[in-house]
């Protein structure tokens, strides 16, 4: 066991998974001997050489395509875009490539590939350093979509990831890099894909979230234990794609109101699908409408950033609201 | 065409040095091109008669392509392409029917149905990558093949293909500029074949070669006459040897002309000059090197005669196969999305099936629904 940050816990579980396996090889802007610009891939370079970690020409598109080629033949690539903002150049080898070429050729060929990005706000960041795209890319069949929440879940989901025979986007929640520790077990372990977690046990509310926005659910919930003697279920969603939709469902049925939080715009993210798949499929236990927490829908503000991102109070707010309907 | 690399000119005579290989090389490539313009005229047919949706013509290209999988060891080399070489699969063995499969995208597509017609793959008996719609996404990708290749020590080589037109497209500049960076076994092939659907070259770049565009990125570039079989073999021999040697990667720009449309939904002659046209046919690939292996004794008229009868038939019997075969059952559209099928399509399939087969909707005459 050891204490470690979130940015640490994928370092370390970038070193088990490359120690497992000698096809996984790290590839990406800075990500060599400068060990990424979040650090998350230290000590890689000077651990596995050249060949098993390497800086790359500044070409997102490039670094997601040659990925895809690597995996196709036999290796196993984890690509790093340095910033969620930056992997536009690369959508059209994530989503008309990678997501489909088990498809389109018939199984023939397949992308056995990781693309980890840090997203999400909170380091006044601006526009272009603070997005949380995980949208887009959830919309897209053939694509896994994983955001961990602690320490504990980034190294077992990231190298479930890395082992996963499909095309995974890791998005990690920069804001919670070093926001605090947690015991990570040494070697190797896994967090499985497409399970959700319950982070805090209540019965009155369910909570949906994931990424950043669990820490900051955890606090709404238990204040609002605090203030109205209610019990509020925080359940961290880990897999957007495929998502366990049964055990939300299940969670739904059992706590009969729900607020879902995303740091993400509003309209169209990840949030109004899960409010729509309980809508068609456990309308019959909600005793109050679905509320939703998100950023707005606006680009992401600088200076007054804080005002973007959901806070504490804006989910206090939202499960009272619920509460009291 | 002075800066051209040319081994035979347009009437067939030796103005290079020929290739030193085995008459049946010769005969494997000049069957292969015959083939190709079976198939296609084939294809041509089936998407007028309505048999197929779409294809994509492919006359007056054959010689970049067959001359480019001649000089390729599918026992390690790899082919990234575009839509438009149908000559390297037949070359290597691809049978007529199973490209026809995918033709009619019936049950034994190797895509399942899934890809519009002339999107092939196939992993058997050479590595031809699933071919995508959008442009140039395939350069980056072979780039990153060849550098597996290249990381486990092996000598296998890449080549890539591409149009005119796709030299706009960020993959290839990515690609050219990864692999000059990263030195990786590909051999970039650009089939200018001088139009990107209606738009010209001149409409494409400024650069006076596509060749050119090499030198940018570290990485030599060929000219070569595309109608011309045998420069092609020799231009992309090299560029194999040095990709094997490790000395990099090479892009060569084969000078051809689409002697047809973009695709079946593509009407040209609203945008080629018709003397253009004729030009080029006077540079037809087929007959020039038809006139070399006659001068050459390696073939006769009447060997000749056969072969292109046979490709013919050969042809037709593949498209009749393909056309007999029923289409993929209902299920395999939820299939291959990812390696183990996730509940929620699980549940979409079986929505699927269920609404289409409950409602009468393709069920056949004996009321059973065969998807």
């Amino acid at each position: 066991m050891s204490e470690l940050t979130l940015v640490q816990a994928v370092n370390d579980g970038l070193r088990v998974a490359m120690k497992e396996d000698e096809s996984v090889l790290v590839l990406g802007q800075d990500v060599g001997p400068k060990g990424g610009v979040f650090l998350a891939t230290d000590g890689l370079h000077a651990e596995f050489g050249e060949d098993r970690c390497f800086d790359t020409p500044l070409s997102e598109d490039g670094i997601v395509g040659v990925g895809i080629g690597m995996a196709m033949n036999g290796m196993k690539p984890v690509c790093e875009i340095q910033f969620q903002d930056f992997i536009f150049p690369a959508f059209d080898q994530i989503v008309s490539e990678a997501a489909k070429m088990r498809y389109r050729s018939g199984g023939q060929y397949t992308v056995p590939m990781v693309i980890r990005t840090p997203y999400g706000g909170g380091i006044r960041g601006g526009l272009y350093h603070s997005q949380s795209g995980e949208a887009y890319f959830a919309h897209t069949p053939g694509l896994k979509v994983v955001i961990p929440s602690n320490p504990y879940d980034a190294k077992g989901l990231l190298i479930a990831a890395i082992q996963d025979p499909d095309p995974v986007l890791f998005m990690e929640p920069k804001a919670l890099y070093r926001a605090f520790r947690q015991e990570v077990p040494d070697g190797l372990y896994t967090v499985p894909l497409s399970t959700t977690a319950t982070v805090v046990e209540g019965e009155d509310c369910v909570v949906y979230c994931w990424g950043a926005m669990v820490p900051v659910c955890k606090t709404a919930a238990e204040r609002v234990s605090e203030s109205r003697g209610k019990s509020i279920r925080v359940v961290d969603l880990r897999t957007l794609m495929p998502l366990d939709e049964e055990a939300v469902i299940q969670a739904t049925r059992e706590c009969g109101r729900v607020v879902v939080v995303q740091e993400a715009p509003r309209f169209c993210g990840y949030a109004s699908e899960i409010s729509a798949i309980l809508a068609e499929n456990a309308v019959d236990s909600l005793e109050a409408p679905i509320q939703r927490v998100t950023g707005f829908d606006t680009p992401f503000p600088n200076t007054l950033e804080n005002y973007y991102i959901p806070d504490a109070r804006r989910v206090v707010d939202a499960i009272e609201q619920v509460l009291d309907y | 065409m002075s800066d051209l690399l040319q081994i035979i000119d347009r009437e067939g005579n030796k103005v290079g040095t020929v290739p030193r290989v085995k008459k049946e090389v010769f005969l494997n490539m000049y069957r292969a091109m015959v083939r190709t313009r079976a198939f296609d005229d084939r294809c041509m047919k089936l998407q007028r008669t309505g048999k197929v949706g779409f294809s994509v013509p492919n006359r007056g290209i054959e010689a970049v392509s067959v001359g480019a999988a001649a000089a390729l060891d599918i026992s390690k080399d790899w082919v990234a392409p575009h839509y438009r070489d149908f000559g390297i699969m037949l070359y290597h063995g691809v049978s007529p029917e199973r490209m026809m499969d995918t033709m009619f995208g019936n049950e034994a597509d190797s895509a399942v149905g899934r890809q519009m017609p002339v999107h092939f793959s196939f992993r058997k008996p050479l590595n031809f990558l699933s071919i995508s719609s959008p442009l140039g996404t395939q350069v980056p990708q072979a780039v990153g093949i060849a550098m597996a290749m290249k990381t486990r020590g092996e000598d296998g080589a890449v080549l890539t293909t591409f149009g005119d037109g796709s030299t706009s497209a960020s993959g290839f500049h990515s690609g050219m500029n990864w692999a000059g960076v990263f030195n990786s076994p590909t051999v970039f092939l650009c089939q200018n074949n001088q139009w990107a659907i209606s738009c010209p070259s001149e409409q494409q770049t400024k650069s006076s070669s596509y060749a050119i565009k090499g030198e940018a990125y570290g990485v030599p570039g060929v000219r070569v006459d595309g109608n011309d079989v045998l420069a092609m073999y020799r231009a992309v021999s090299q560029a194999v040897k040095r990709a094997r040697a490790g000395d990099g990667p090479t892009l060569i720009e084969a000078v051809t002309f689409r002697m047809g449309g973009h695709s079946t939904s593509d009407d040209p002659t609203k945008y080629v000059d018709p003397e253009l046209v004729t030009y080029w046919e006077q540079r037809d690939p087929i007959v020039r090197f038809s006139a070399f292996l006659h001068a050459e004794g390696i073939l006769n008229e009447a060997a000749d005669a056969t072969l292109r009868e046979e490709a013919k038939d050969e042809m037709l019997t593949a498209a009749r196969a393909a056309e007999a075969k029923p289409v993929p059952v209902l299920t395999s559209v939820f299939e291959d999305v990812f390696e183990e099928t996730p509940a929620h399509l699980k549940k979409q399939s079986a929505f699927c099936v269920d609404h289409y087969s409950s409602r009468g909707e393709g069920v056949n005459e004996k009321g059973e629904f065969p998807l």
